[in-house]
């Protein structure tokens, strides 16, 4: 994990252990604007394959961006994303950088999965159909293929009672559920985790944190993950990045952030949350 | 006013020819706007702004100038260059061509409702555009829009008549022409109650359709 970001990059930097795996993401001086409100302000940073990385922050403060320019639902207005080595939004065409087509764009970001805050599972589809649908479709799996791999996910979510069931017969906890087997389904390299929890009845979200932990601690897989839990951050993380303004303001591992902030503004954020 | 039973049994084998034409028209008219009312609303969405705005046009014209007025351009200026075809026919792509604009824009609607999220879900999942529209959005869209869709059908029926003033007799155009011939008014009366027959049922289906999809 590494981070520079306008404003103090040499005290982060310090702060900050060597990365030890190869770089799966990098941001290069991305920034991403919605009219004139700076979301993403020049920002740099990598995260190391098979890490999970938690951002924090204030809302508004560009965290949730940052998910949606690697599932390219947003394109940046300057700067270039790389995952695996290759460019995200843009490709190599004659030794220069152009906007990438969308062919380019659907390669590389099959190397991504996401979970949204509101499930967005396909309410047309049952729950196995969800599972298998991308599989088949897009991996090329055969139907049983894709069945099996389904069911083996929704035995790790716990689900296995409900493969035939429409999403609109699930609990929010458990349509978020399926929403995370859906996403591993295609086995990708990076999950991401946009407020997963946020829609959910208090009483719901222990048992999709759980699922999460799991699948944190068994897999190599590599998560980004936004999220307001911060004990359960704190459980899976291996970095956390503050995040205000449009700038990473503080960086480190969870003991460090959540015990001994540096930046006066994680000091407020994080009292203001736990 | 007097009521003959006579009249009418004497109508009946015409009545009957005529509801056959009705309800052809009115199938046949229905799959027609279906269809094409889908595919205008598809076009619609084109990147390409040629085919969008053409589209645009050409469905907003059609919309705006009466029904009345196209039969007549379809049955007696069409044939002056193009193919000419029997009034069943002509009245059956005019009534679709006329509708399908309506729902078209029933279409659009629907499509709209469906929540962004199912689209980002797809593009998540690197679903290919043509795969996320046959297999997440129109399923969405088009359940949502079956009560509307249903709605149009009863329009269409009520219009049909028109199809008459093209020589194609439907059940108006049979009862009047009997009217005429017999100097009598019963067969009017009957296609009436006829229409009122294939129209109540079908708004039932309508808002059976609309309890079990619209959850």
């Amino acid at each position: 994990m590494s981070v520079e970001n306008t404003p103090s990059t040499a005290a982060q930097e310090a702060a900050n252990p060597a990365v030890d795996g190869s770089e799966l993401i990098r941001f290069e001086n991305v920034t991403k604007r919605y009219g004139s409100n700076v979301v993403l302000d020049s920002l740099c940073f990598d995260v190391a394959s098979g890490k999970h990385v938690t951002l924090i922050g204030p809302s508004g403060s560009g965290k949730t961006t940052i998910l949606r320019l690697l599932m390219t639902l947003v394109k940046p207005d300057e700067g270039t994303i790389k995952v695996a080595g290759e460019y995200l939004s843009h490709e190599e065409r004659n030794g220069k950088l152009v906007p990438a087509g969308e062919r380019h764009s659907r390669e590389v970001r099959k190397k991504i999965g996401m979970v949204f805050q509101q499930f967005n599972l396909f309410p047309n589809m049952k729950v196995l159909r969800n599972i298998t649908e991308a599989p088949v479709h897009v991996l090329g799996l055969s139907k049983d293929e894709a069945e099996q791999r389904a069911r083996e996910l929704l035995e790790l979510v716990g689900l296995t009672d409900h493969l035939d069931k429409y999403p609109s017969q699930l609990s929010g906890g458990q349509q978020q559920r399926v929403a995370i087997a859906r996403a591993l389904a295609m086995r990708p390299q990076v999950l991401l985790l946009d407020e997963v929890t946020s829609a959910l009845d208090p009483e719901l979200v222990a048992g999709v944190l759980d699922v999460l932990r799991d699948i944190a601690h068994s897999t190599d897989i590599t998560m980004l993950c936004v999220t307001h839990e911060m004990n359960f951050a704190r459980d899976i993380s291996d970095d956390v990045l503050m995040f205000d303004a449009g700038h990473v303001i503080e960086s480190g591992s969870p003991e460090k952030i959540f015990s001994d902030p540096e930046h006066e503004r994680t000091r407020e954020f994080l009292s203001a949350v736990l | 006013m007097s009521w003959d039973w006579n009249v009418v049994e004497d109508f009946m084998p015409r009545f009957w020819d005529g509801v056959l034409v009705t309800l052809q028209a009115l199938v046949m008219g229905s799959l027609i706007a279906f269809t094409l009312g889908l595919f205008w609303a598809l076009a619609q969405r084109s990147r390409r702004r040629w085919v969008s705005w053409t589209v645009s046009g050409v469905t907003e014209f059609i919309r705006s100038t009466p029904l009345l007025v196209q039969l007549f351009f379809l049955f007696y200026v069409v044939p002056e260059w193009g193919p000419s075809m029997s009034p069943l026919t002509t009245g059956i792509i005019g009534l679709g061509l006329h509708y399908s604009t309506y729902t078209a824009e029933v279409y659009r609607a629907g499509i709209d409702g469906v929540p962004t999220g199912q689209w980002e879900a797809a593009t998540a999942l690197s679903l290919p555009t043509a795969h996320t529209w046959r297999a997440v959005i129109l399923p969405q869209a088009i359940r949502r829009v079956v009560p509307a869709l249903g709605n149009y059908v009863v329009a269409m029926l009520k219009d049909s008549p028109m199809i008459a003033v093209i020589g194609a007799f439907e059940m108006l155009g049979e009862a009047q022409a009997y009217s005429n011939e017999t100097f009598t008014t019963e067969a009017i009366t009957v296609i009436g109650i006829a229409f009122i027959l294939i129209a109540y049922p079908a708004s039932l289906l309508t808002r059976a359709l609309e309890r079990r999809l619209v959850r």
